[in-house]
């Protein structure tokens, strides 16, 4: 008798769908975010911040904010993400609430890209929004701002992608903070690239289409994979806590 | 077919095979290479552009090379580790990523020593430079990696999803260096550009690539035989090996 | 406590649920266990026994699919458990040391986070459920101000409207006052009597009538192949 074939015990009788168990990680992890308001500012500041080094920093002049303002957005942006990442497994892998996650009956894949959702929905997103104001600081004009808002809106979901492996890779290790940045920027480099890439171009009078669509298909590129690789990541850091 | 494999993966047994091979990997690799250099450096003809200075290719070519094919063989192996979890494809990650970091070092310090009287310079934010260093860092996060997990077979597998990852990303990250060195400066010398070159060059850097893929199979064995024993040091044939001298 | 949700378990076979054959596991290059092999049937309580460090919660982890350091079968109602995945784990409660309460989070809101993907219930099944191990008025107060033991029985509350035949419990008692562990413990004794399997450690003096035991051995062996 072919063993496959036999009967398997099944009571839980209404078995729940993909979509609902996403929107259950989703609501949980949005609620545990607003329990804790003031720890959703700080990403945003630590942006704010850093963007404000260069003018001090390097210098204050209007030309020179002009050609590099839209690269330092960028890199602020991304440092701004990397920090954050740390958060998006810890708390769970804690209070024991990523091994329920990983028994749960549906693809863990997908119940990252949930968590995953919530967390560009409180770092990328807000970032995309405070950027206008910052850009005018930087004397960047409507146009460059406008596109690098559009980059930064295709771009910052990438990273949240991307990030989740790293911090998948290095739960529960030492010094999991600079580890995780260490493995994570090198893969962030083409998203910068691009990012800054466009709009340099955009202020050269090119036309961005293509650009975009190519951010574009890295996004779809890090929603296909990016959550497997996390998944299979996930495993491998719970099976040694 | 299935027993042959699951052989392939059995420590003990490379270690028996390895230790036969080893000595002619090594003579193989320092003969081609020697042959290679020495007649890259001493009879082949001078560049009429750059004169005796591109010289240093016999070595730069080779390790830049080298450096990017040992984590596409690094990749293949991650993939046996996570698919079959075969214990010596562990081994094999382990033992050559810091092998892959030297490479990728002396191809970015050849570069640099080339660069001086090639752009008058140390350094220049050239495309494959540029993507060289991206490499070094990629090798640098396997190591780190693997260093920070305490239990061997979860930072094998750790190890083995992040050279994977990193694997999709290399092409993405030297298409997107490249265009990014096309928009920020005009095309400045580009050595692959030039008329093809003649067979007293190539000739000897295909002699020392063979070189230098020889003694890093030599230098793999080496590292992964002694990964092996701190691994398997419990177990009967590594005692016995430790007290006979032989498997 | 009482269950709220009580599913008929009679469409069980009398086949058992997980069998583990010659599972072996080794860790930091000692082996925890080997040569182990045991069948867990539907309607018993199974206590894995051991001193500390004889990989009791190693063995649940490895049961539950979170650890993977093992060699050895593992098979779910016959069927190899790696084909039957999701099937094995919509049927498999397992309750860690870190039982999933978040600290930020009111008690009711955490069952209904937990149970979101598993079997959802309305509220009032939930508040029962949680009026039932002993939580009533502190339903709706952030775990964080809760004691220890309250949140443990956070996650307790999962048992009284748990579905899943086959229960994977480490540690259950940790925390848990006097009149709790009695509860509990003739919760267990119900729940196995009405048909489900109960596989648990503790360090308390856990003996129920009918109880097996599954005992490992003390520190584990040293690898010598």
């Amino acid at each position: 008798m072919n063993a496959e074939a036999r009967p398997v015990v099944r009571l839980a009788g209404n078995s729940v769908g993909a979509l609902a168990a996403m929107k259950g990680v989703f609501v949980r992890d949005m609620k545990v975010a607003f329990r804790q308001r003031q720890d959703l500012l700080n990403p945003l500041l630590f942006f704010v911040m850093v963007v404000t080094l260069f003018p001090l920093g390097v210098s204050p002049e209007v030309s020179f904010l002009r050609e590099a303002g839209a690269g330092i957005l960028w890199v602020a942006a991304l440092l701004s993400v990397l920090l954050s990442l740390d958060h998006l497994f810890r708390h769970d892998f804690d209070d024991g609430t990523l091994e329920q996650l990983v028994l749960q009956p549906q693809p863990l894949f997908l119940l990252i890209l949930a968590k995953t959702l919530v967390h560009w929905m409180l770092t990328g997103l807000p970032l995309v929004i405070l950027t206008p104001v910052l850009g005018v600081m930087m004397h960047l004009d409507g146009n460059s701002i406008g596109i690098l808002c559009l980059t930064l809106l295709i771009g910052t979901p990438v990273l949240s992608l991307i990030g989740a492996i790293g911090a998948a890779l290095t739960l529960g290790l030492r010094s999991a903070g600079v580890l995780l940045s260490l493995l994570i920027i090198p893969l962030y480099i083409p998203v910068l690239i691009f990012g800054t890439g466009t709009v340099a171009a955009a202020a050269e009078g090119a036309t961005v289409g293509a650009y975009l669509a190519l951010l574009g298909a890295f996004l779809v590129l890090a929603l296909t994979l990016a959550p497997f690789a996390a998944a299979a990541a996930l495993k491998i850091s719970l099976s040694n806590g | 077919m299935w027993q042959f494999f699951h052989k392939l993966g059995s420590p003990k047994w490379f270690f028996g095979i390895s230790t036969r091979f080893m000595p002619w990997l090594l003579a193989g690799g320092v003969i081609l290479l020697m042959a290679g250099v020495v007649w890259g450096l001493a009879f082949a003809p001078e560049d009429y552009l750059q004169g005796n200075s591109y010289r240093i290719i016999f070595i730069h070519v080779p390790t830049a090379f080298m450096a990017q094919s040992v984590y596409i063989m690094m990749a293949s192996a991650a993939l046996v580790t996570l698919v079959w979890r075969m214990k010596l494809a562990d081994v094999f990650v382990k033992a050559v990523a810091p092998v892959g970091l030297v490479l990728t070092f002396l191809a970015l310090f050849t570069g640099a020593v080339w660069g001086k009287p090639t752009w008058g310079t140390w350094w220049i934010w050239d495309a494959r430079l540029t993507s060289m260093l991206i490499l070094m860092f990629l090798y640098g996060g396997v190591i780190a990696l693997d260093r920070a997990i305490n239990d061997e077979k979860s930072a094998a597998r750790a190890v083995a999803v992040l050279v994977l990852v990193g694997v999709v990303n290399i092409p993405i990250i030297k298409y997107s260096v490249e265009w990014w060195n096309t928009l920020h400066q005009p095309a400045t010398f580009k050595l692959t550009e030039k008329p093809s070159m003649p067979a007293e060059m190539w000739v000897p850097l295909l002699l020392s690539v063979l070189g230098l893929y020889l003694i890093f199979g030599w230098l793999a064995c080496v590292r992964m035989q002694t990964e092996i024993l701190s691994r398997e040091q419990r177990t009967r044939w590594v005692r016995e090996f430790v007290m006979k001298g032989r498997v | 406590m009482q269950f709220v949700h009580r599913p008929d378990f009679g469409a069980l076979m009398s086949e058992p649920l997980l069998q583990a054959v010659n599972l072996q596991c080794e860790r930091d290059k000692r082996i925890l266990f080997r040569e182990l092999s045991f069948s867990i049937l539907p309607g018993t309580l199974t206590r894995v026994e051991g001193p500390n460090g004889s990989g009791k919660t190693t063995l649940l982890r490895i049961l539950a699919g979170l650890n993977d350091a093992w060699t050895g079968e593992l098979k779910w109602c016959g069927a190899p458990l790696a084909s039957q995945r999701e099937a094995f784990l919509r049927n498999m409660l397992y309750l860690g040391h870190r039982p999933g309460i978040k600290p930020l989070l009111t008690p009711l809101e955490n069952l209904r986070a937990l149970m979101a993907g598993r079997n959802p219930l309305s509220d009032a099944a939930l508040r029962q459920a949680l009026q039932g191990t002993g939580l009533g008025g502190y339903e709706d107060v952030p775990c964080r101000n809760l004691s220890a033991g309250q949140q443990r029985r956070v996650a307790l509350a999962r048992l009284l409207v748990a579905d899943e035949p086959l229960w994977l419990l480490d540690e259950v008692f940790t925390a848990i006052d006097a009149e709790g562990v009695k509860a509990l413990e003739s919760l267990l004794q119900q729940r196995a009597d009405e048909g489900g399997a109960v596989l648990v450690t503790t360090h308390h003096d856990l003996t129920l009538p009918g109880m097996k035991r599954l005992t490992l051995g003390a520190g584990g062996l040293p690898d010598e192949r």
